[in-house]
């Protein structure tokens, strides 16, 4: 056989130079959806971020002569100087007094740092759990168990439930957002490291005798990467939701913070006469959201196409 | 097939005392002690001693599970701490909405979203599809409540086809309970509805794309017949299975819902529970609501046998 | 001879934009007679399946588009006919079985309905006669019980069950045409020989003319009345099977055939080396426990002895599930065996703990299946190759140095080595995952099907490097196969297994010339193309 060496084609000398894949932020860059969905919540984030320099008054500030006025209504405030100061409420006022519009500037703030914190929490968190379970046999089954015990309570409920034992407050909502995130992103990783664990390159690198720990990082991890991303995206607008609805119902982040779910609370009473208290933090909310999940979406065509799938 | 619904039968019981040693551990974490709570703020301590050793809570941890677990399971959830009623007489009473709800949210979103996602997913990257998905991805964002108000703002309020608020019970006419239910059904499938779209969308463009249906247009199949006698039933798996899942979303929307629309049912219960640290009806809903949703997801397990064969044997 | 029942004439078919190329299929003719097989044989991307599927009218819509050419059948231009009479056509006067019986079958329905459904298409027949029918098909497709197979799910049948469940559905309304395209591929060597027979059968017998699409010489000359060889869409040579087979006349055909290796092993010097490997009673049984299943367990393999030494191949021939691939990974412990020993030089390695394990791991070293799957897309194969060294203690920078003269010495560029692997076609990464064995230092080399994802030409090559090796580095080669052309050129010594069990072993010219176990000489009898002779290249 070596004999006919001479008749084959000779042996390819050079990896042949296929065409470069396109980069991964090229692709991102292209994709409309990424681009809307990030502009809005970079726009979100810097309302925030700025909210104290372009919001015309304290957001808790209340004024008992200026309660629930109409959008573009005025007042007059007295300011710490003692001067007095006219000011247009963009969107009314509460039936405190309070301007409507600032508070809803400010909300963006708690409603992005929950939606972010919740996510890289939940994905730091899950990311751990979900490789150990993954790899290691014997841990599998034990947190498996408990995580299918905490998907079985609905999530909102759960949450409820957790915000329901401890003191009102941001760090407490963020826990309690948090727990019920964690066993989805556990399963992700999950599902991922077992199917990886499998690739003939993992196990070659095992028989070059890589110890786990680098096995794990090297070729284990990275490829969760892509689908973390697009989960904490989707975790992140979830986490959002969430937290408008516990401050809606009373039960999440003190009353006095300026969230959006707290602009709408207190409007609930008068909604009828008033519907702008629910209408303005409501539009926020939703596209901030939307553009969050619009987002995810463009991630996740980039990125991750085979995701829906797994779900 | 027989020993496929025991195993899953049986998987079930290990997640519910999972869930129920949450629940208890949950309750136990508190930082305020119940006996406290229940003594009130003039009590001596003695007085709450004397509570906590009626209520057991001087016995060791795991003693206490199980004789909650064992009243739990005969049906006795205790005294609510703040409604001075037994806690199953309080949701005993809050099963109707919740459950009437829930029905007719179901019932709606699937008969509007199956076909919605099953034409998208045929028309693929046509206009039909991206109205389709885009509605989904709206339906995703905006939060229950809002659609809530706004559904009220402009079908109640301004035009008066329906009520504000409030329920009727089934008892007093299917007319009024009927016409109680439709908004606050509307409001609660939206999220349901875009979920089961999405998901029937991805089945249906999974399926489309397998070798069988390559098969089928190989014999000379209509394209129609591609469609619902091949594509359909493959495709049934996923989307029962997101029809069962979406149950969490649509108890967590039951409970805003039912907020906005004051209907007085679990939801309602549950939020008022939460506000009065009511710990013994918390405990009490959310071990009602996993176990319905342990069972649906059980049914839906099951029901796996009817769309494929390979299950079945 | 009467108007042939197939006719193609310069058939294109373009390729999407930012191809490699513009067409998939370029001015392609041949035609196809009524009770003729024609085999169209091609390496992967050579057009034969786009062929077969502008005949079916099938290519995949906005992808592929014909664009120039036309197809007869039986005088009617398919790629002018209207949806509507395509679909007429199908299944009445041309029909198609494909290569994965399983995927091509639809789960949900059963096998009966299946065929019936052809019969509900393009007929007004009754139940009761169609029932009568699909039965009297699947009798003479020779489908055991008929009766329980027409109520009977694909999952519930056999791979070889399927395909004929499939060609049952394809002639039950006897078209003129059948298109095969790769209908053996995904079967055994055994069950494609009955296939094989089946088609032929069925052909004879019904006059039907077979559009045959294959990539495998041994399958040609099996079945094939007429051959059209295909090379990057074009047609580089046609005429009947003896001519073709035995006088090539184009230079890329004669390489492919000589790229087939025969079946007459070469004679090789007896090896006695000290041996480097050896197992005793090696086992390995997937246990199913659980409360509600007590289907019991699984001997992936049974008590497997076997020696092999310095400079030697052993070859493990089988089907699948004979368990070959799980002595492999037991001996490479990627999973861990049951019972029984494996020693690699003086040590018992069978039994070690990971930790344990890990000093002696680059003493065995394994090359993989799918070229596509064994490299870290996301690592340069650099960093790929000098992982084990640098996990032993090499120095990042010697051991570049070696990566660099393994590249050449598997024949790639030193250059080449901050590449990823998708710059890398086939065959040159499975180079690039000799290199990273090699790269160990090791004594053992394990090939799982290594060259069996391959084209055969570039087969043929991987083949050499590994003979080269082995023989530079005294390497004892554990080679896993299903191929016994493969295995006959490459192993000293050969090991035939069926279901978990070691039926046979011995040197492999003495195997090939006298096979002692029934299963043996089944698997010689179906080899594909095993009593044609055919032309080689002499050698110098």
């Amino acid at each position: 056989m070596t004999a006919r060496t001479s008749i084959a084609p000779p042996a390819e000398i050079v990896g042949a130079p296929v065409a470069s894949r396109p980069t991964v932020w090229r692709k991102l860059r292209k994709n409309p959806s990424v681009l809307l969905g990030a502009t809005i919540v970079l726009i979100m984030l810097f309302i925030g971020l700025i909210a104290p320099v372009i919001a015309p008054t304290d957001p808790t500030a209340i004024n008992p002569a200026a309660r629930n006025l109409l959008p573009l209504a005025e007042s007059s405030a007295r300011l710490e100087d003692g001067t007095r100061a006219t000011i247009v409420h963009l969107m009314g006022t509460d039936s405190l007094g309070r301007d409507v519009y600032t508070r809803v500037l400010y909300g963006a703030r708690v409603s992005i740092l929950v939606g972010i914190t919740v996510a890289l929490v939940s994905v730091a968190i899950g990311t751990i759990i979900g490789t150990a379970a993954g790899y290691f046999r014997w841990l599998d089954s034990l947190i498996m168990r408990i995580m299918d015990g905490l998907m079985a309570i609905p999530a909102i409920l759960l949450a409820i439930a957790l915000v329901s034992l401890s003191s009102a407050g941001i760090t407490t909502v963020i826990i309690a957002i948090t727990v019920p995130e964690v066993p989805r992103i556990v399963r992700l990783v999950r599902s991922i490291v077992l199917s990886v664990r499998e690739e003939p390159y993992v196990e070659a690198a095992i028989t070059v005798g890589t110890p786990v720990l680098p096995l794990l990082i090297r070729h284990v991890l990275p490829n969760t990467i892509a689908p973390l991303i697009v989960q904490g995206t989707f975790v992140c607008a979830s986490a959002i939701l969430v937290e408008a609805i516990l401050s809606f119902l009373g039960i999440g982040i003190p009353p006095e913070t300026p969230t959006w779910g707290n602009i709408m609370a207190e409007g609930r009473q008068l909604f009828r006469l008033f519907p702008h208290n629910i209408l303005f933090p409501g539009i926020f909310l939703a596209v901030t959201v939307l553009a969050v999940n619009i987002l995810g979406d463009g991630l996740r065509d980039t990125l991750d196409p085979k995701m829906e799938k797994r779900a | 097939m027989i020993s496929y619904i025991l195993r899953r039968l049986a998987a079930t019981i290990p997640v519910m005392l999972i869930v129920a040693v949450l629940v208890f551990l949950m309750l136990r974490l508190t930082p305020s002690d119940p006996a406290a709570i229940i003594a009130g703020d003039n009590a001596t301590s003695e007085q709450i001693l004397a509570i906590r050793a009626k209520l057991g809570l001087d016995q060791p941890i795991v003693t206490q599970f199980f004789t909650w677990l064992g009243r739990v399971l005969s049906g006795d959830f205790g005294n609510s701490f703040f409604f001075k009623k037994t806690v199953w007489e309080l949701v005993s009473n809050r099963i109707e909405p919740t459950l009437s709800l829930s029905a007719l949210t179901m019932v709606f979103a699937i008969a509007i979203a199956v076909p919605l996602g099953a034409i998208a997913a045929y028309r693929q990257g046509t206009l039909i599809d991206r109205v389709v998905m885009g509605f989904s991805v709206l339906g995703f964002s905006v939060p229950v409540f809002v659609i809530g108000y706004v559904l009220v703002y402009v079908f109640a309020i301004n035009l008066g086809w329906f009520p504000v608020q409030g329920y009727q019970r089934l008892a007093s006419g299917i007319g009024p309970w009927l016409q109680s239910l439709i908004l606050p059904a509307v409001t609660l499938s939206v999220i349901y509805i875009a979920l089961i779209a999405r998901m029937t969308r991805t089945s249906m463009l999974d399926v489309l794309s397998e070798d069988y249906i390559r098969t089928a247009r190989a014999k000379g199949q209509t394209e129609a017949k591609v469609l619902f006698r091949h594509a359909l039933k493959n495709a049934a798996v996923p989307i029962v299975t997101v029809v069962g899942i979406g149950i969490a979303l649509l108890i967590g929307g039951v409970v805003v819902t039912e907020s906005v629309y004051s209907i007085p049912g679990l939801g309602r219960l549950t939020v008022d529970a939460v506000l009065a640290r009511d710990f013994p009806v918390i405990q009490a809903i959310i071990l009602l609501f996993s176990l319905v949703y342990v069972l649906i997801n059980l049914i839906v397990d099951l029901s796996y046998t009817i769309f494929d064969p390979r299950i079945r044997h | 001879m009467s108007e042939p029942i197939l006719q193609i004439s310069n058939l294109s078919v373009d390729l999407p934009r930012n191809g490699d190329r513009s067409h998939a299929v370029e001015k392609v003719s041949f035609s196809v007679n009524a009770g003729e097989i024609v085999c169209v044989v091609g390496e992967s991307g050579s057009g034969k399946s786009v062929t077969a599927h502008s005949v079916m009218g099938l290519l995949p819509k906005g992808q592929l588009t014909p664009t120039g050419g036309e197809i007869l059948l039986e005088g009617e231009n398919v790629l002018n006919a209207s949806p509507g009479r395509l679909r007429a056509l199908r299944g009445t006067r041309m029909s198609m079985i494909f290569q994965e019986p399983m995927t091509a079958l639809n789960p949900v329905l059963t096998c009966g309905e299946q065929i019936d459904e052809v019969l509900q298409i393009h007929t007004d027949l009754a139940l009761a006669v169609r029932k009568e029918k699909v039965l009297a098909i699947m009798e003479a497709v020779h489908l055991p019980d008929p009766a329980r197979i027409y109520g009977a799910y694909p999952h519930q049948l056999s791979g070889g069950q399927r395909q004929r469940v499939m060609i049952a559905q394809a002639l039950v309304l006897d078209p003129v045409l059948l298109i095969a395209d790769e209908p053996t591929t995904a079967l055994d060597v055994t069950t494609q020989a009955q296939i094989l027979r089946l088609i032929s059968e069925m052909q004879e017998r019904r006059g039907t003319g077979v559009l045959f699409i294959t990539h495998d010489f041994g399958v040609v000359a099996d079945i094939a009345d007429r051959v059209v060889v295909m090379e990057k869409g074009q047609v580089v040579e046609m005429g009947t099977t003896e001519a073709v087979l035995k006088r090539p006349q184009h230079s890329y055909t004669r390489m492919l055939i000589d790229a087939v290796p025969t079946l007459d092993p070469p004679s090789r010097e007896e090896n006695a080396a000290p041996i480097m490997l050896e197992t005793a009673k090696l086992s390995k049984i997937y246990g199913t426990g659980g409360f509600f299943r007590k289907t019991g367990e699984v001997r992936a393999a049974s008590e497997v002895d076997l020696k092999v030494r310095g400079g030697e191949t052993l070859g493990i021939v089988g089907e699948s599930g004979s368990g070959k691939s799980t002595v492999a990974r037991c001996i490479a412990r990627l999973v861990d065996p049951t019972s029984g020993s494996i020693r690699v030089g003086d040590l018992d390695v069978a039994t070690m703990s990971e930790r344990e394990l890990r000093p002696h791991r680059r003493r065995c070293q394994i090359v993989f299946q799918d070229p596509y799957r064994s490299l870290n897309p996301r690592r340069s194969v650099g960093a790929s190759i000098i992982e084990g060294p640098v996990n032993f203690g090499t120095p990042h920078k010697e051991a570049y140095a070696m990566a660099r003269e393994l590249m050449s010495l598997v024949g790639l560029s030193p250059d080449a080595l901050d590449r990823y692997p998708h710059q890398f076609s086939g065959g040159q990464r499975q180079r690039i995952c000799i290199a990273r064995a090699l790269a160990m230092r090791p004594e053992i080399l394990i090939a799982d099907e290594a060259v069996s994802a391959l084209d055969v030409s570039v087969q043929t090559q991987v083949l050499e490097l590994l003979e080269d090796v082995r023989r530079k580095f005294n390497l004892a080669l554990l080679f896993i196969t299903h191929d016994l052309r493969v295995a006959a050129q490459i192993c000293d010594r050969i090991m035939v297994m069926k279901s978990g069990l070691v039926v046979e072993q011995g040197r492999t010219a003495e195997l090939f010339a006298a096979p002692q176990h029934p299963y043996t000489k089944a698997l010689f009898e179906a080899a594909p193309g095993r009593t044609f002779e055919f032309a080689r290249t002499p050698s110098m």
